[in-house]
């Protein structure tokens, strides 16, 4: 046939070394100045400790940080994992009626409004610790992941479904080759969020559990550290804290990338 | 209401409207009373300016929407592959292959993969996308969007062809490209096809009758027979002939404007 020529390929993966070594530039610069600020400042290791002690503590302390950093993630995976099964069959539920979206929306609304550090206490009480600690993962990364997969099912093109049904397709056929696969964008940017948030759900319960004289994840070790001015360790556990969410986020994005790289706009690279 | 099929007695009736007229719930009122019979095999262009329910009546006709008065009889229309439709825009889903995206009709209709394939590759060919199977949209240009849409449509089989402004988006190369290949496909498979546009120059080009409506509510205002000589090429688009169809047509649509503004102005 005449005259036809596919448009040009292209894939934000050959964008990535860019990606990269801009946020590792930052980090070096950062850690290169907190060192300056320490040593020129003589600032004692209990008020502010330099980016090497703190490296040396983590080191040293690393069975115990790592003790509670596995627990810690493992706590955090429980909540993201109900928070991702919970919204998604949720949103599908909406999905199907109106009236439960209409009847239960507001509840689920009440829980993304409420702060979890208000609401861990309560757990505590009423649930073993380890199910509370879980419990509050899953309230605060739930949410995020019920707005984003309604949205993405109430935004299927219009003439897209005037074709199913064209077609008489079945309101399974509808859900399993329309409405999901155009949601999916959606869906994985609710459970990118909801990544992050379920590590902070399961920090801020741990450290309400660990002001309730128990506890082993690194929120808890934090807590303890503070008490003990042990501030090196405290940073180490931090550290470690915030290592865990990047890894977190960079994975989830690794998969939303594997899942769009195709086909969706998010995961292609601007042509030149 | 929609008839599942039209009567034993219009065997060579494709599609018939009888008084059809469509209210949408904001108190439009988008079409009507529509009258309108179409032959089995007949290619017909609805022409009107935009907005006076041109869509509309193939959405009736396709059973996407009710009528809100009248009948709408479609023959054959029991299968649920009897209509193919091709949508302003090429409404292909961006997640699947063009192959996927063409084979969905067959596969909602529970045909198997292994069955279904030899249509899909039929109906790619048909339309030059042989080569681009495992593209997906976002790799094509617009046309090769709108022949994947077409083919599509072709790929069940259907009786009846709906197509609602299908080139309107696409540079004029590119739709005089697909305005040849469409009649081509036309004269092979025997197809009723019913072409909305808003181009006088496309409906005569394309059709054997080119229906003019009204502005809304859209109702038949004149019916132009275009009986030139097929098979139809570049050659008829400079001809004298050609050119004399399209002054017909347009002064029909000027007079159905007219009379729509005079009508309106009285009833003021």
């Amino acid at each position: 046939m005449k005259g036809l020529e596919p448009l040009p390929s292209v894939d934000r993966a050959s964008a990535m070394p860019g990606s990269i070594v801009w946020p590792v530039v930052v980090f070096i610069a950062g850690i290169v100045l907190w060192d300056l600020v320490v040593r020129i400042g003589e600032i004692p290791p209990y008020l502010l400790p330099g980016p090497l002690l703190v490296f040396k503590t983590l080191i040293a302390d690393w069975p115990i940080l790592s003790e509670s950093l596995g627990v810690t993630l493992l706590t955090a995976l429980e909540g993201f994992i109900a928070a991702a099964i919970g919204g998604i069959a949720l949103a599908l539920l909406f999905n199907q009626s109106k009236w439960l979206e209409y009847a239960l929306l507001p509840y689920a609304i009440v829980l993304q409004v409420t702060p979890v550090i208000a609401i861990a206490p309560l757990m505590l009480i009423y649930l073993p610790q380890q199910t509370a600690v879980v419990v509050c993962a899953w309230i605060v990364a739930f949410f995020p992941v019920l707005a984003n997969t309604t949205l993405g099912l109430n935004s299927v093109d219009r003439n897209l479904v005037g074709l199913f049904q064209l077609y008489r397709a079945s309101r399974w056929q509808v859900l399993r080759y329309l409405e999901l696969p155009a949601a999916l964008p959606f869906i994985l940017g609710g459970l990118r969020i909801a990544g992050g948030l379920s590590l902070i759900g399961a920090v801020a319960a741990e450290i309400a559990a660990g002001a309730a004289g128990a506890g082993s994840g690194l929120a808890y070790r934090i807590s303890e550290s503070s008490y003990r001015l042990n501030i090196p360790r405290m940073f180490a556990a931090l550290l470690l804290l915030s290592v865990a969410g990047i890894v977190i986020y960079m994975l989830l994005a690794l998969v939303s990338h594997g899942l769009l790289r195709r086909w969706h706009e998010s995961a292609l690279r601007k042509e030149k | 209401m929609v008839e599942l099929a039209l009567p034993p007695s219009d065997a060579h009736a494709a599609v018939r409207l009888r008084g059809v007229t469509k209210v949408y719930d904001n108190g439009t009122v988008a079409l009507g009373p529509l009258d309108l019979n179409i032959r089995k095999g007949e290619f017909v262009s609805l022409l009107g300016s935009s907005g006076c329910g041109k869509s509309t009546a193939l959405r009736l006709i396709a059973g996407l929407i009710a009528p809100s008065a009248g009948t709408v009889d479609v023959a054959a229309q029991s299968s649920s592959q009897a209509i193919g439709f091709v949508f302003q825009e090429p409404t292909l889903m961006p997640w699947s292959t063009i192959r996927e995206n063409v084979r969905l009709p067959l596969k909602l209709a529970h045909m198997p993969d292994a069955q279904s394939s030899a249509r899909v590759d039929e109906a790619l060919a048909q339309v030059g996308l042989a080569d681009f199977a495992d593209a997906y949209p976002r790799e094509l240009s617009g046309g090769m969007k709108m022949r994947a849409s077409l083919a599509r449509a072709l790929v069940t089989e259907p009786d009846i062809l709906l197509m609602d402004e299908p080139f309107a988006a696409l540079d004029e190369i590119t739709r005089f490209r697909l305005n040849n290949d469409l009649l081509t496909l036309w004269r092979e498979l025997g197809k009723t096809v019913i072409f909305v546009t808003h181009s006088v120059f496309e409906s005569v080009y394309l059709s054997q009758r080119v229906v003019v409506m009204t502005s809304r509510p859209g109702r038949v205002s004149a019916e132009c027979r275009i009986e030139a000589a097929e098979p139809r090429d570049d050659a008829f688009r400079t001809s004298v002939a050609y050119a004399g169809y399209c002054r017909d047509v347009s002064q029909a649509l000027m007079q159905a404007s007219d009379a729509q503004v005079s009508a309106a102005k009285a009833q003021a």
